[in-house]
């Protein structure tokens, strides 16, 4: 079974189309990466899975139900969490305040948090700190811990890579690695290297199409198509 | 932070200071003056907490808060007008009038709360406006443009000694008449604590961390899984209940309520006002923000008229100071508590202690 399924997905912002006719399917598990330039549309198509940007024809079905047009709450408590690119933590607020907020009951299960402490361990040192005061990357920690605090059926994280030093990078590879264990990751990046490392199958969003879907694998072996569709030379 | 919510230690033994004259402000304080100035500071500490956690928790910019004030003052003002000054007709206005304001606030809220945020200033504006007007208008039910004087029960009468002493007289406690008016007071005064305290807990609880998500990233707040407009609606009906109580309370206090008591824009203007200097998202700014503003209001003309009368040989300043100049310089310490005190006195002095 499918953990997503995309058909036919067109969105607008103000008058203009930027998607045009998104359709890929997310299996059960593991990692789909989403790759394309710089405007193709990932970031539109995350937005309008959780209904942020909602989409004016199409459909988005997740573990087989439509999903498409409700409002991102609901999306949110039918299992969904978003990881967006400038993190959308919340500056004023402790950690502690910001993963509580994540919960929806307000309370933690305590075996999960010291998995993500485990993860994470910057964050049970910051526990009391204000999340506006974290490091970058701590910030980027917080997102996605943030995110997985309570069961969820899909992680969809855009760019967690971006502006982050190589070595938080290797670490944020392994959490992903681990959470992916139980959970599933539709992930956007612009770090192939990254991105290789950890999707299982994988699409290419040019011009608000999907243009290429696949696993990540073959892809990783075929340059030429590497080269015209992402205009890598890895 | 912690269990009070945010707020440095000078920040609560200020709060504290303040608490301690408002309970003990009959005795320290005594005369028919500054009892009105506490009874006020009470009332203005509720509608001022009550419009921080709209506008400063939750980040819903509203002129209506005047209006919730009125209905639960004009509530109870016209119940007692139109029977005897029994408790019944206290209780039942009262309640009336805050379920007045609820139902007002919610239908306010559900329409429009889903616009942007000038929108809906613009709506409760529009709509504090047309109570304004219908109060002035009906006035074979509000009293025009006069208001209405009324009378409370017996038990809140200066006339009505609380208890006697040996000659039979009212009692006197430090030399204060244990009267009517003293038990009014003090019922001003704790009703307002509680409801202060119920606004300060409803802060630290976690609705209001959800109340300061929304007001810092509504979208991620959504997408985390809470619907933000019910949200927003539950806190315009809470604080809309919250200034209607106070309002009732003001009513109860001053039997009298108009116009100008209740529903004027330069009350509006006063709660901003004692929101920015207290200091916005801190609750505590609440109680020095409606402290420093009623005071100012009441005795800034009699220290400009003893400095004018301090200084009466020097040139210009005696000019300067002419009492009938106060809301200059009321202007002027508003500018420079702004200037140094950006964040308003509580969240200014709270910053100040974090960084040590």
């Amino acid at each position: 079974m499918n953990a997503l399924e995309l058909s036919g997905v067109q969105t607008r912002i103000g008058r203009y189309d930027v998607l045009h006719d998104i359709s890929f399917s997310v299996p059960e598990g593991g990692v789909f990466v989403l790759l394309g330039r710089n405007g193709a549309g990932k970031t539109t198509t995350l937005r309008s899975i959780m209904g942020l940007r909602a989409p004016h024809a199409g459909s988005v079905r997740f573990r087989g139900e439509e999903i498409a047009g409700l409002h991102p709450s609901v999306i949110a408590r039918r299992g969904v969490a978003f990881v967006p690119e400038d993190m959308g933590i919340f500056r004023s607020l402790t950690v502690a305040e910001n993963m509580t907020l994540a919960t929806l009951r307000g309370r933690f299960d305590g075996a999960r948090l010291e998995w993500i402490h485990s993860l994470f361990p910057a964050l049970k040192t910051f526990w009391n700190s204000t999340a506006g005061g974290l490091s970058g990357g701590q910030k980027q920690m917080l997102a996605v811990a943030r995110a997985i605090i309570e069961p969820r059926a899909l992680i969809m994280i855009d760019e967690p890579t971006k502006g982050l030093a190589p070595a938080i990078v290797d670490a944020m590879a392994e959490a992903f690695r681990e959470i992916a264990r139980d959970t599933t990751i539709l992930l956007v990046e612009q770090n192939f290297e990254f991105a290789r490392s950890l999707g299982r199958d994988m699409g290419v969003i040019e011009d608000g199409r999907i243009v290429h879907t696949g696993t990540m694998a073959a892809f990783a072996e075929d340059r030429a198509l590497q080269t015209r569709l992402l205009s890598l030379s890895v | 932070m912690t269990k009070l919510g945010p707020g440095g230690w000078s920040v609560r033994l200020i709060v504290l200071a303040i608490g301690v004259a408002l309970l003990l402000a009959p005795f320290l304080f005594p005369g028919v003056r500054p009892i009105q100035v506490a009874a006020r500071i009470c009332v203005f500490i509720v509608l001022v907490a009550s419009y921080d956690l709209l506008i400063g928790y939750t980040g819903v910019v509203s002129f209506a808060h005047t209006m919730f004030f009125g209905l639960g003052a004009y509530g109870t003002a016209i119940a007692l007008s139109q029977s005897d000054a029994s408790w019944g007709a206290l209780l039942i206005g009262g309640a009336l009038g805050v379920l007045a304001a609820l139902v007002l606030a919610v239908l306010i809220g559900l329409l429009s709360l889903r616009v942007r945020a000038i929108f809906f200033a613009m709506v409760t504006l529009a709509v504090a406006s047309v109570a304004l007007v219908l109060a002035s208008q009906l006035s074979g039910l509000t009293g025009g443009e006069d208001g209405l004087t009324y009378s409370t029960p017996d038990l809140f009468s200066p006339a009505t000694p609380l208890w006697h002493d040996a000659a039979g007289k009212t009692a006197r406690l430090f030399g204060v008449r244990m009267d009517g008016q003293i038990l009014a007071y003090y019922l001003v005064f704790f009703c307002a604590l509680l409801l202060y305290l119920l606004l300060l807990r409803v802060t630290v609880s976690p609705l209001g961390t959800v109340l300061k998500a929304i007001r810092e990233n509504e979208a991620r707040a959504e997408a985390l899984g809470y619907r933000v407009v019910a949200y927003r609606t539950f806190v315009f009906g809470f604080t809309a209940v919250m200034a209607a109580l106070a309002g009732v309370l003001y009513a109860i206090w001053l039997q009298y309520t108009g116009p100008d008591t209740t529903l004027s824009f330069e009350i509006m203007v006063d709660i901003l006002l004692m929101v920015v200097i207290g200091g916005m998202g801190t609750m505590w700014g609440a109680v020095i923000g409606a402290a420093a503003l009623v005071m100012a209001q009441y005795y800034l003309r009699d220290v400009m008229q003893a400095a004018a009368g301090a200084t009466a040989g020097l040139p210009l300043l005696p000019a300067l100071l002419n009492p009938d100049r106060w809301l200059l310089w009321l202007g002027i310490a508003f500018i420079l508590l702004v200037y140094f005190f950006p964040a308003g006195i509580a969240g200014t002095l709270t910053r100040r202690e974090a960084r040590k």
